[in-house]
């Protein structure tokens, strides 16, 4: 797309749009981060059904996308990232947050060790402007590549058959959160084991130039996988029942709220396990020393609920008391579960505590509440051995 | 068991009184000075073989009379109460002694009009050392002495009476310019006054923010100054005064010992590593640095989170300053003057357009082409400063910017020459008397006095950057985001100039936090 192009339209599409508009049968769009992307394709079960039991491919693209070079990259990294990014080995991906020097988290994302001194990190927020006043003081350079990047999730049972098939030899030794290097047309192509399903499942970068061609040698490859294209509904569906926090949903970035207490900090999030407060600095370090010390506010927790209705929006109760809501809930088809992401006061948030979600729902105009009887679970519903199998499952 | 108690970065006069405190509380202290003399900016230096001048400030005015007698200090002076002499190129200067102004070219209703204005100016002053002898209260904390100290100011300014109130709230606000057209009508009063207002700073006279500075300026009136005084043997003798009575309550003062950097274990001060290599350990580390020295250089902006090198990083500090140091044959002959009045405080702003248009060139990396100055001849006041019959002319000069778009490698004579002939204009004889010259920039009172853009006040004063947010949110009470490291110097509360405030409180903030401990 040209310079023009991108500021004149008010949404971008994205490297992969022509095909993707052309098999969106709902015609159902919504805007991610500035990218026009299909909220379905054509009926959100079926898509969904590919991911767990064939391959869905969603378009990745519009992620945000920054490139950290130059000698002080990892010591950047460290300062900027909760956890210690000296173990991200290069050729593997990590999970992490960053804070606010309240300790509040601002985004997760994943940092991809691409070679030494070479990293990428995917983000859910724009946070250029954080990302340059973090670098005072070190010798980096930070690029916004999310534009250069083209991006594929490749996510299900059948990811790696129809990868292979598209000629991706040796796939199947790459172990989950690694990243393996090929060439496609001519051009590197990256793929990393990564994803936001749970399941197992794959992505896919390549420059913008060669999306279409991507798109194109993928689905003709994959046809015999049951491959098909799923839109932002089917994968939402798929991270909630794998239990993913997601940005926006799950907390509202620190940089994004506006009322006081409205942020959580990553132990109020349940992602203590991404802090690690024996590095001597990063940012949020002494607040979250702080909340060690004095007590977090909140707790993330995992519900499991009685009947099949959706808790969406549900206020939590412990007896009368409004302990809680939900932040993200779904029937899970495959684990049959009924499933929520919660926000809790501190107290409740151990494994095993007994709560109500406060659930309405509606027919037909008439509303329906129900108080549905629901317990704090370990781990999500939905976590298959091949998520984690290497070599990965054939088909 | 650490080395000290107390190690303090910087034997600045601000340094220096907060060692000295510090070690009356029994604590064992170490002050830590790069250069081989103490004071830092309260300075003398031989700038030519027998020449003595003071290198930085030249006029004492608002020296802290609790500090002065805290810490035993003696200072003999060598003039005080000096008038202001505000030049003209024809002859028709004005004269300030404390509250008279006198003029042979102003209205009576000038004259009137001065002595009420100057009142108005020491009574707001009175306020603002309510809040100054104190720590500045946190914003965000619900803390006792923070309550006492807000409540004390709310109740000086209720004091003050409605009308007053008002009045300093609208001062507070606008600039020198328009407080000088309502209040007078002769330009020069109005220019000599305004550039009071301005020094030190990166500021015109009609920028916001420089009636403030003219009141802080007027603190001097509240401790017991009517006018600058002249230290005998120059402003290095503050540092050397309060290094002896620093050392008399045991501080042991180190100097040629540069501080190469504050070490940290995690986020709290350890203890310092000086250029040489040698490493001292340390309860708590003061820095008398500027809060950009004491941050980026010495504790490293890679070791501390990112909003507070973002906080430091965007301090206002750089420095539009500069020093004219002029060895002369004789004493030059400004044109209306007499011998006498050479020894007062000489003002070089004929007009607020001129110091405006003075102003003009910094915000674009240029100097003045016409700049104003303040000028003392010390050696009218005190003959010992040069060889017999021998003179120094020693000026603060405005605007000269930090980083000259130009470059000053090659400007600099360019710059002097510009001065030489702003001053030959006043004083024609004035070039055949000049046996040596120095010049010193901002950026070379940098390096001479190690602290950041060679700012007055290591940040600029502005109401952004005073009180709580000084020298930046998160830092203010002297204490910073780095455990049991502290900031003494002017970059803290309440600001610069030869003061000892900053130090004072710094002390004074540090002894009560050990009592909690
Ligand atoms: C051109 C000019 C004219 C001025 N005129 C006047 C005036 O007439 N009257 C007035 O009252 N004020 C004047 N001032 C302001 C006044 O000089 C300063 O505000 C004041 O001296 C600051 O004192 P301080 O102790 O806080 O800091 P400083 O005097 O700057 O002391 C800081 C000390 O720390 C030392 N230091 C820094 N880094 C290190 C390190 N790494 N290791 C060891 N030591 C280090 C420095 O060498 C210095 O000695 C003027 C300032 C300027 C720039």
């Amino acid at each position: 797309m040209s310079a023009e192009d991108r500021i004149l339209k008010m949404l971008l599409p994205t490297p992969f749009h022509d095909r993707v508009a052309a098999v969106c049968e709902t015609n159902e769009w919504s805007n991610w981060k500035g990218y026009t992307t299909p909220e379905s394709y054509t009926d959100v079960e079926l898509e969904y059904f590919a991911i767990r039991s064939g391959t869905g491919v969603f378009d990745l693209s519009p992620m945000v996308k920054y490139r950290i070079t130059g000698p002080d990259a990892e010591a950047y990294l460290n300062r900027l990232v909760t956890r210690d990014v000296s173990k991200i080995k290069v050729g593997r991906v990590g999970y992490t947050v960053w804070c606010d020097e309240q300790g509040q988290v601002m985004d997760d994302g994943t940092i991809f060790h691409l070679a030494e001194n070479d990293y990428r990190l995917c983000s859910y927020t724009h946070v250029m402007d954080w990302m340059s006043w973090s670098a005072l003081g070190f010798d980096v350079s930070i690029v916004d590549e999310t534009t250069e990047v083209a991006a594929l999730s490749v996510q299900g049972p059948t990811s790696c058959s129809c990868l292979q098939a598209m000629g991706l030899a040796g796939l199947e030794a790459l172990k989950p959160f690694g990243i393996m290097d090929f060439t496609f047309e001519g051009v590197p192509l990256m793929v990393s084991r990564t994803g936001f399903t749970g399941d197992l499942g794959y992505e896919v970068w390549v420059e913008p130039a060669l999306a279409v061609t991507l798109w194109d040698k993928l689905f003709a490859a994959g046809k015999p996988y049951v491959i098909r294209p799923v839109g932002g509904a089917a994968y939402e569906l798929a991270r909630i029942e794998a239990g993913f926090l997601q940005a926006g949903s799950d907390f509202v970035p620190a940089e994004e709220t506006v009322r006081i207490g409205r942020s959580r900090s990553p132990f109020e999030l349940g992602l203590g396990w991404l802090v690690d407060l024996n590095k001597p600095v990063f940012n949020g370090r002494r607040a979250l020393l702080e909340e060690k010390k004095k007590g977090s506010r909140y707790n993330t927790v995992m519900l499991d609920i009685e009947g099949n209705k959706p808790a969406d929006h549900a206020f939590v109760y412990v007896g009368n008391k409004q302990v809680g809501n939900v932040t993200s809930a779904a029937w899970c088809p495959t684990s049959k579960s009924n499933f929520a992401i919660a926000n809790v006061d501190a107290a409740y948030g151990k494994p095993g505590t007994e709560l109500v979600a406060e659930i309405y729902y509606e027919r037909e105009l008439h509303w329906t509440r129900i108080m549905a009887k629901c317990v704090v679970v370990e781990g999500s519903p939905f976590n298959p051995p091949r998520r984690r199998q290497t070599p990965a499952p054939a088909f | 068991m650490t080395d000290y108690d107390v190690v303090v970065v910087g034997g600045g006069h601000n340094g220096l009184v907060c060692s000295a405190y510090l070690a009356k509380s029994g604590r064992k202290v170490l002050v830590l000075e790069a250069n081989d003399v103490p004071g830092g900016a309260a300075s003398t230096r031989e700038f030519s073989p027998g020449y003595s001048v003071s290198g930085c400030a030249n006029w004492l005015y608002q020296l802290n009379p609790d500090v002065v007698k805290d810490l035993g200090l003696r200072l003999d002076y060598a003039a005080r109460d000096l008038s202001t002499i505000g030049l003209s190129p024809d002859g028709k200067h004005l004269t300030i002694s404390g509250n008279v102004v006198t003029s042979d070219h102003l209205s009576a209703k000038d004259k009137a009009a001065f002595a009420p204005f100057q009142a108005k100016m020491v009574k707001f002053a009175r306020l603002l050392n309510t809040a100054f002898k104190r720590r500045p209260p946190k914003l965000v904390e619900n803390n006792i002495h923070d309550r006492m100290t807000l409540l004390k100011l709310g109740i000086d300014m209720k004091l003050l009476g409605k009308e007053d109130m008002q009045e300093l709230l609208r001062l507070a606000l606008i600039n020198m310019y328009d407080v000088m057209q309502e209040t007078f009508d002769d330009e020069l009063l109005q220019s000599v006054l305004a550039l009071e207002g301005v020094m030190g700073s990166h500021m015109g006279p009609r920028s916001p923010n420089t009636v403030f500075g003219y009141i802080y300026r007027r603190l001097g009136e509240v401790y017991g100054f009517h006018g600058p005084a002249q230290v005998k043997g120059g402003m290095g003798v503050v540092g050397t005064a309060l290094a002896s009575a620093a050392t008399a309550s045991g501080v042991e003062v180190r100097t040629g010992a540069r501080v190469a950097s504050i070490n940290l274990k995690a986020d709290s001060a350890q203890g310092v590593t000086l250029a040489d290599g040698t490493t001292l350990t340390a309860t708590t580390v003061v820095s008398n640095a500027d809060p950009k020295t004491t941050f980026e250089k010495l504790v490293g902006f890679r070791n501390i989170e990112a909003g507070t090198t973002r906080r430091v990083s965007n301090i206002r500090m750089k420095g539009d300053a500069a020093k004219l140091h002029l060895a002369l044959d004789a004493l030059p002959d400004f044109t209306g003057l007499s011998g006498d009045q050479l020894g007062q405080r000489l003002v070089i702003a004929p007009s607020m357009k001129y110091l405006e248009n003075a102003f003009n060139h910094v915000k674009y990396g240029e100097f003045s082409q016409a700049p104003t100055m303040e000028i003392s001849i010390p050696t009218v006041n005190d003959a010992d400063l040069a060889p017999s019959g021998k003179h120094i002319l020693s000026a603060t000069i405005q605007f000269a910017p930090y980083e000259l778009k130009a470059g000053w490698d090659d400007n600099k004579k360019v710059f002097e020459q510009i001065c030489i002939d702003v001053l030959a204009s006043y004083a024609p004889d004035i070039r055949s008397l000049i046996t040596a010259s120095e010049l010193l920039t901002p950026a070379d009172l940098e390096a001479q006095y190690n602290m950041v853009g060679g700012h007055w006040h290591h940040g600029e004063i502005s109401l952004d950057q005073i009180m709580m947010m000084r020298p930046f949110p998160g830092a203010t009470q002297y204490a910073t985001p780095v455990d049991n490291l502290y900031l003494c110097g002017a970059g803290a509360h309440p600001g610069g100039g030869v003061m000892g405030l900053a130090g004072r409180n710094a002390a004074r903030e540090i002894i009560q936090r050990g009592k909690k401990a």
